[in-house]
């Protein structure tokens, strides 16, 4: 790279104090990749550490003195693997949670397995001969284990439970912490009155199965997570930060921060919201506004991050960078991914709501019912105790995560990320997918179509200018571009690029732009893109390769009974073969966002639940409109912000496992649940007639939440009359 | 009952040792790069490196 790069933002200190940088790295597919990178890095100068996470796909570098992550960079880059650095602080805090949970799970485990040990000797004793001393000492020593061990692996339940309350809600941990605080009480309580039953284990079992199944949850998470974050660090955004010697560096829009001056080049994003300093263009804000004329701008006038500019050089300076700028999209989509709850954990929310109060009061109504029955004040408590503990609601806590854990993964095996958690949720139900054309079920990389008697010299001139265009059909014409792009090309936005050459004005866009003809010989389904240099006109056409599988997919989806539509930004003219090709009937083309958006609308009208698929920044407003959308991993980076899951690789068959991962997945869910609510149906009454003793209590408990697990594995494979979709070679960070 | 003064703490420490050899494995990064780990197995760099002697390696020109 001849440019200065500038990656200090990257470095932080290790633990030692040595300069440190985690580098996503693309491209790691064998054994063999683990050495050669680590020992390549490790033969530059000042680097002391070099350690590659293989499951990850991050190389870890350490170095003695002052960092240089641009010579790790270009190191790689020579040994055949791209690579970018990566701040991974929110990662860093995931890892964190995860190494917390698993040692709470710990923890729990060894109490739940020792104190069981204790729990049988009691149950084997209490039937035979065991005397009142052996049973008090076992259950204290149950105790001695179960009290610290709880209140080390409960943190995770009882910090959510005292969150809820204190903002005045109730989620599933409130009844959860309860319980178990209720049961260690009770069990302390019974054992120093030298009573027959206590109920540590069930409260330590209970612990030790929600955080496994909490733990899943996390990990699977961390795992899309980090997939999706190496795609986001790998695109790389850049921006020309102006020193204060005023020389531009190219710097990661991550390091650019309110005050500082960048340089935005035509055709180039801003990197940073900001004001404009010194310079006039026309920017293209239709990924912010939804406008799409270009919106002439000058001094003082306010930019947008992620916003085009078209014709003229600007000098911005940035009144807010790095987070909060739109360009910062996908790392703020992840985290928001990351907080937001999927609806189906909403839903377990919602049941939490109304079963918390009514367990409540069906322990209070058995209390009071068993004092006005005559029973002791004693007896009448114990049993409102028992309640709480058997409707602790560990197979409802666990009945949708562990479903999701699994569906998860089953999608992230067939190469799908998905970064919105409820979006299995609203994909079970859609019975119309809309896909967009360009980029979506066609493949990204179009081909070239000449007409007869093209003159290869005008297409050279043509590749070199189309390298100044960021629009998609000059930027598959600069693909065959040999040599350097041209000075001074001006942008018309809209219409196309224009520079002078020797030889004459030089135009290359749209056919109204050159004033070309099109020609007669080029197949009707390419998109046409036109040069003009003096008086000599090329008409290119570029065609697009339909995804491998796309027929494939839309034939299965149209045998779900699910509707396929296209809705394309590009000419009905170039959509039609397309959709004649997959056998799709209807289609439109032509459309602009918001055509789209009203499409959307009215399919949703008629009672429709709409998937859409898009690539194109054209294609966000639609997504988001629709009630779940997927986008290709190689779309843009705000139509992915808008996306509920990301799939990777060249084929369409990501699309159909999400459907029908999302479909199993949704019936495993609600088929748990009705599992769990039938244990409480069963449960409950015996718990208020007074007839659960530990024992029950733990083979009911530990007997409910195997059962929804075991239901749960099965969203893992696809169900009879789903195809199975081949796995694994495409996912790769 | 006197077998229970020892059985019980035999079992306990089992117990403690199984935990502590767990929270260690976790501590030390063993389940950071689960899939990285089936392959480091395999290679031979952390063994010297035998057929070639360094002194043979320095006379190459």
């Amino acid at each position: 790279m001849a440019e200065a790069v500038d990656y200090s933002i990257f470095l932080a200190r290790d633990a030692e104090g040595r300069a440190e940088v985690s580098l996503a790295v693309d491209g790691v597919d064998c054994a063999a990749c683990i050495s050669d990178i680590e020992n390549g890095v490790k033969s530059l100068p000042g680097v002391v550490h070099a350690r590659l996470n293989y499951t990850t796909h991050r190389l870890t570098v350490a170095w003695s003195g002052e960092g240089a992550p641009a010579e790790v960079v270009q190191r790689l880059e020579s040994l055949g693997y791209r690579a970018h650095p990566f701040a991974g602080r929110v990662e860093e805090e995931e890892a964190r949670r995860a190494r917390w949970l698993l040692r709470c799970m710990g923890v729990a485990g060894f109490a739940a397995m020792n104190v069981m040990l204790l729990s049988v000797s009691v149950w084997s004793g209490n039937v035979t001969d065991i005397t009142p001393e052996t049973r008090d000492f076992f259950h204290w020593l149950s105790a001695l284990i179960a009290l610290p061990a709880a209140a080390y692996a409960g943190q995770p339940f009882f910090q959510s439970a005292l969150r809820a309350v204190r903002t005045r809600k109730l989620n599933m941990d409130v009844p959860i912490s309860l319980g178990v605080i209720l049961a260690l009480g009770m069990s302390v309580l019974e054992t120093a009155l030298h009573k027959e039953h206590a109920y540590f284990d069930s409260a330590v079992m209970l612990l030790f199965f929600l955080l496994a199944g909490r733990y899943l949850d996390h990990e699977a998470r961390r795992r899309t997570r980090a997939v999706a974050g190496n795609i986001a660090a790998l695109r790389g955004e850049m921006a020309h930060r102006l020193g204060a010697d005023g020389v531009p560096v190219l710097v990661p829009v991550q390091a650019l921060a309110a005050g500082d001056l960048i340089l935005v080049a035509a055709g180039e994003r801003v990197g940073a919201d900001g004001e404009v300093v010194s310079g006039a263009s026309a920017v293209d804000e239709a990924l912010i506004t939804g406008e799409t004329l270009p919106r002439l701008v000058g001094p003082g006038a306010t930019l947008y991050a992620g916003s085009l500019n078209g014709s003229g050089a600007l000098t911005v300076r940035v009144t807010a960078g790095g987070e909060g700028t739109l360009i910062d999209d996908v790392q703020r989509l992840l985290d928001g991914a990351l907080s937001a709850r999927g609806a189906y954990v909403r839903l377990a929310d919602r049941v939490a709501r109304l079963y918390a109060p009514m367990v409540h009061l069906t322990a209070l109504v058995s209390a009071i019912g068993w004092l006005a029955l005559g029973a002791s004040v004693h007896d009448a408590v114990m049993i409102a105790v028992a309640v709480l503990i058997i409707t602790c609601p560990c197979a409802l806590a666990l009945a949708v995560p562990v479903v999701q854990v699994v569906a998860t993964g089953r999608l992230f095996r067939a190469g799908l990320l998905v970064n919105a958690g409820d979006m299995l949720e609203r994909l079970a139900p859609v019975d119309t997918v809309v896909f967009d054309k360009t980029g979506t079920l066609t493949l990204p990389e179009a081909v070239l179509r000449l007409p007869q008697g093209a003159d290869p010299r005008l297409l050279a001139l043509a590749a070199r200018l189309a390298l100044s265009s960021r629009h998609p059909l000059a930027t598959a014409l600069a693909r065959s571009a040999q040599g350097p792009a041209f000075a001074e090309v001006e942008e018309v936005a809209g219409a196309g690029v224009m520079t002078r050459l020797p030889e004459g004005e030089a135009r290359l866009g749209s056919l109204a732009f050159c004033e070309a003809q099109m020609p007669a010989d080029l197949p009707a389904d390419c998109s046409l893109i036109a040069f003009r240099l003096g008086d000599a006109r090329l008409v290119i056409g570029i065609a697009q390769q339909v995804r491998p599988d796309a027929r494939a997919v839309v034939d299965a989806l149209t045998a779900r009974g699910i509707a396929v539509r296209i809705l394309s930004g590009d000419r009905p003219e170039a959509v039609a073969p397309v959709a004649g090709q997959l056998g799709i009937a209807d289609y439109a083309g032509g459309l602009r966002p918001a055509d789209k958006i009203a499409v959307l609308g009215q399919l949703k009208a008629e009672g429709h639940r709409v998937c859409m698929v898009g690539d194109g920044l054209n294609d966000a407003p639609a997504l988001a409109a629709a009630d779940v959308s997927l986008s290709p991993a190689s779309g843009a980076a705000v139509t992915q912000a808008q996306a509920d899951a990301v799939f990777i690789g060249q084929r369409l068959a990501p699309v159909l496992a999400a459907l029908d991962g999302a479909r199993t997945a949704g019936r495993l869910m609600r088929e748990n649940l009705g599992l769990a609510i039938c244990y409480n149906f069963i449960a409950v009454p015996l718990a208020v007639a007074g007839y659960v003793t530990p024992l029950v209590a733990a083979l009911a408990m530990s007997g409910s939440s195997i059962l929804v697990t075991l239901n749960a594995l099965r969203a893992a494979k696809p169900a009879a009359g789903q195809e199975p979709v081949a796995m694994g070679e495409e996912v790769r960070a | 009952m006197t077998v229970l003064l020892y059985l019980v703490p035999i079992a306990l420490g089992l117990g403690l040792i199984g935990l502590f050899a767990f929270l260690w494995s976790l501590k030390s990064g063993q389940y950071e790069d689960l899939d990285g780990a089936a392959f480091r197995v395999l290679s031979d760099d952390d063994l010297p490196a035998a057929p070639r002697s360094p002194a043979k390696r320095d006379s190459r020109p």
